[in-house]
């Protein structure tokens, strides 16, 4: 189990790293695929089953499905991919890598101790259903709230418009 | 259950967390700042797991949870603006939405 942890948590970084320099969106969202993939393992091995096949489920089967209709939508083409190889030229990086190398110091020094060790049974899904239905049931209420200010968002975003889109100053609400 | 230290399973979620920092900050493309987001998102799911495993309590799964439903929101919302911003600019660089300037 330790093994598959270090394992998930190397692939992780990795497939992080090629996530966020790629040229294609495409690939890059099959890279955010693995990196799901991979931290859902991580999960899995932390004793959280439950939220594991959740991440799995939602994560890399809805979210990563909306992105991939989104890029295909886009549908940007051989230009783009010319254009992202002058953005991701070295410079960009620099002030970037400065900043996360700080933050990431930072961390790394807070926490150098290895602190206790995680160890012992999984959390069941019983008990997680338990306190949801009874410690955050406020929460679980909120969240469907949010899905359904999300639902009418996404519609009022994406409804096309039959005459073009031939306003200047910003879109009316229909 | 793997055996681990929590602070290193924590160092881990601060270095994705990294990763997907530097992903908003150094591209230009807007589809790819959302998956960037998306990554960091991933890695405060990692440090709940981290948390809920340590104190053997759900919360942190419940809270993975609340991430999960707070990501789908996001990105439903997220890239329907990206969309309409194709559609309207004709490009995806975020350094030429810039109406707001000056």
């Amino acid at each position: 189990m330790t093994i598959l942890f270090y394992a998930a948590a190397l692939v992780s970084i990795v497939t992080g790293v090629l996530v966020i320099t790629r040229r294609n969106a495409m690939h890059a969202v099959v890279y955010l695929i693995l990196l799901l993939l991979s931290i859902a393992l991580m999960l899995y091995t932390l004793g959280a089953a439950f939220v594991a096949a959740l991440q799995v489920i939602i994560y890399a089967g809805a979210i990563v499905v909306l992105f991939v209709f989104a890029v295909m939508m886009l549908n940007l083409g051989e230009a783009q991919e010319i254009r992202e190889r002058q953005w991701l030229s070295g410079w960009f990086w620099v002030p970037a890598l400065i900043l996360t190398g700080v933050l990431g110091g930072l961390t790394i020094y807070a926490l150098a101790s290895p602190g206790p060790t995680i160890q012992g049974a999984p959390v069941s899904p019983k008990e997680v259903g338990r306190s949801l239905y009874q410690t955050y049931l406020l929460g679980v209420e909120l969240a469907s709230v949010l899905l359904l200010a999300g639902l009418v968002s996404a519609f009022h975003f994406g409804v096309f418009h039959r005459g073009g889109e031939k306003e200047q100053d910003g879109d009316r609400p229909d | 259950m793997a055996t681990v230290p929590t602070n290193l399973v924590l160092i881990l979620a601060g270095v994705l967390f990294g990763l997907g920092l530097l992903g908003v900050l150094a591209r230009r493309n807007l589809v790819f700042v959302l998956m960037s987001v998306e990554i960091m998102l991933n890695a405060a799911v990692l440090a709940f797991a981290a948390a809920g495993a340590r104190w053997h309590q759900p919360d942190g799964q419940v809270l993975i949870l609340f991430i999960l439903v707070t990501a789908a929101a996001e990105v439903s919302v997220g890239l329907p603006l990206v969309l309409r911003i194709h559609r309207k600019f004709e490009t995806v660089d975020s350094d030429e939405v810039s109406l707001l300037r000056g």
